[in-house]
């Protein structure tokens, strides 16, 4: 007894519903697209979720802090300073201020002017370091309160920092969204293509079923079948691949970059797990549209 | 049965049949006869649906086949068994799982039926031959093949074109007599074939009914041609 005859008598003839022929350069080929454009989808998922979080985390910084600069002639420098500490210890939302010192100007001026700074030769402004809590003071109120008793200071809420950086992480999320969705759109005609070229490919096996009076559904469902598995199965390979090769990138990045953030937490994971779920369903409807269009025209 | 009413089929401004008036009974035996390209492969294809005519009418099982959905279309082609010459099956399925194809598309158990199936395989010779693929049968055995498939859903018509055309003498008789078989338990049967051979030895078998066609129409039609 050969295993067909096994197959049959253990499991029934159509215990594999192969009603469509495997051939297996088609079956590799929209398993293998599938697999890569749902790696593509959850990389570039993953680049707007760590862009997000970067910018997120720029944003809560500069949000968290102000600056208080004093551009103040050297006799009245020191007096405008303190006039600045009193101005802010009485003033709700602060909850400390720290006035910067040589060493710590020069540490942020470093990256740009080397770290030989000659301080002494520069006229820096006095710059005091400013904590914020809740949501931080009237701004408004505060700089009134700073020209009166010190006239040289200028309050910085770091507004004009953080509004670009809200839309160019914006535009970064636009461009992550616009990828899945080229992505997405691909998927569907290479799909579409794939299920054309099968449709035609077994045509005998369309007139057989005609013949023996299967309605236009079942015709479709038997190829829809096929390339859905087929989509379910490369999709679920190409989403493995990309969160076990957006983790090795995370986990070989250790200091704080963008890359350090590159993964998936919480609600990510639904996102994540959406795609393979999309993938699958494009591949349903471009079969589906594909078989329905096909048998109409031999109609 | 089948009516037809100056029915016609024309594709573009060629002509294939016209002017076809006919009415098939419900358990007679048709043979279809005429010159190679006198349209009997497109009579028989208005029969089991494959075409609509173009021109006149065909009534199947009393409806007028221009005004059926497809899906009433493919229904209706669940009535009809239909036997081809170059028979058409699923190449990669066992001959088992291609007599049970019909049964799977009109969704009926094909495990309760699997009696009817092994039945069917003994009737028509195959029984050994379950698991094998279509073509790694005979010409004779592919026939076979597609008789059993045309009459596991039981239907009321059975059409076959050339059925004999690619098997000799003997299993062409055999054939034969699997279709008088079952035009006896009933069932209408057409055949196509210009083999004078077969309809003399069906004539000895059964009451049957020759129709010759020339030309795209029916020239003559009788027990006795």
């Amino acid at each position: 007894m050969n295993l067909r005859a096994i197959r049959t008598r253990y499991f029934g003839a159509y215990s594999v519903d192969q009603i469509v022929p495997p051939r297996g350069n088609a079956a590799w080929a929209t398993i293998f697209t599938t697999a890569t454009m749902t790696f593509l989808a959850v990389a570039a998922l993953a680049a707007a979720l760590a862009g997000a979080r970067f910018a997120d985390a720029w944003s809560l910084d500069l949000a968290q802090n102000a600056t208080v600069r004093i551009a103040a002639p050297a006799e009245t420098r020191e007096q405008q300073i303190a006039a600045v500490l009193a101005v802010l210890d009485t003033t709700p939302g602060i909850a400390s201020a720290e006035v910067l010192d040589d060493a710590a100007q020069a540490r942020l001026l470093a990256p740009w002017l080397g770290n030989d700074l000659p301080l002494d030769a520069l006229p820096l402004p006095a710059m005091i370091s400013v904590a914020l809590e809740g949501d931080g003071p009237n701004s408004d109120a505060l700089a009134l309160r700073l020209a009166a008793d010190a006239p040289d200071a200028v309050w910085d809420d770091h507004d004009r920092w953080r509004a670009p950086l809200q839309k160019t992480t914006t535009r970064a999320r636009m461009l992550a969204i616009s990828a899945i969705v080229l992505i997405t759109a691909a998927l569907g005609v290479m799909i579409t293509l794939a299920a054309r070229a099968a449709l035609a490919q077994n045509a005998q096996v369309i007139i057989t079923l005609r013949l023996v009076g299967a309605r236009d559904r079942f015709i479709i469902w038997t190829f829809v079948r096929r390339f859905t598995m087929r989509a379910l199965i490369g999709s679920v390979i190409g989403a493995i691949f990309a969160i076990i090769a957006v983790q090795m990138l995370a986990d070989a990045t250790a200091d704080d970059t963008f890359l350090s953030l590159i993964g998936f937490s919480g609600l990510d994971w639904a996102l994540l797990l959406a795609i393979p779920f999309i993938a699958t369903f494009v591949a349903f409807n471009a079969t589906r549209q594909a078989a329905m269009r096909h048998l109409l025209h031999q109609a | 049965m089948i009516t037809f009413e100056q029915a016609g089929f024309s594709y573009g401004r060629n002509s294939i049949l016209n002017g076809i008036t006919q009415e098939l009974a419900p358990g007679s035996f048709h043979f279809l006869t005429g010159p190679s390209g006198a349209g009997k492969t497109t009579l028989l294809k208005l029969c089991y649906l494959a075409l609509r005519p173009t021109a006149g009418t065909v009534k199947l099982f009393g409806q007028d086949v221009s005004k059926l959905s497809r899906d009433r279309v493919a229904e209706m082609r669940r009535r009809i068994g239909v036997v081809h010459q170059d028979c058409q099956f699923l190449d990669h399925q066992t001959v088992r799982a291609n007599i049970e194809l019909p049964m799977k598309v009109g969704g009926r158990n094909i495990q309760k039926n699997r009696s009817n199936v092994d039945d069917l395989l003994s009737w028509v010779g195959l029984t050994k031959r379950g698991d094998a693929l279509p073509p790694e049968l005979s010409g004779g055995e592919r026939q076979r093949l597609a008789v059993a498939r045309a009459v596991i859903m039981a239907p009321e018509i059975i059409i076959a074109d050339e059925p004999t055309g690619n098997v000799d003498w003997e299993m062409g008789h055999r054939l034969l007599t699997l279709l008088v078989e079952l035009n006896k338990m009933g069932k209408t049967i057409i055949i196509a074939s210009h083999d004078m051979n077969l309809i003399r030895a069906a004539k000895s078998m059964a009451t049957t009914r020759v129709m010759r066609l020339v030309k795209g129409q029916l020239v003559a039609a009788g027990a006795d041609l």
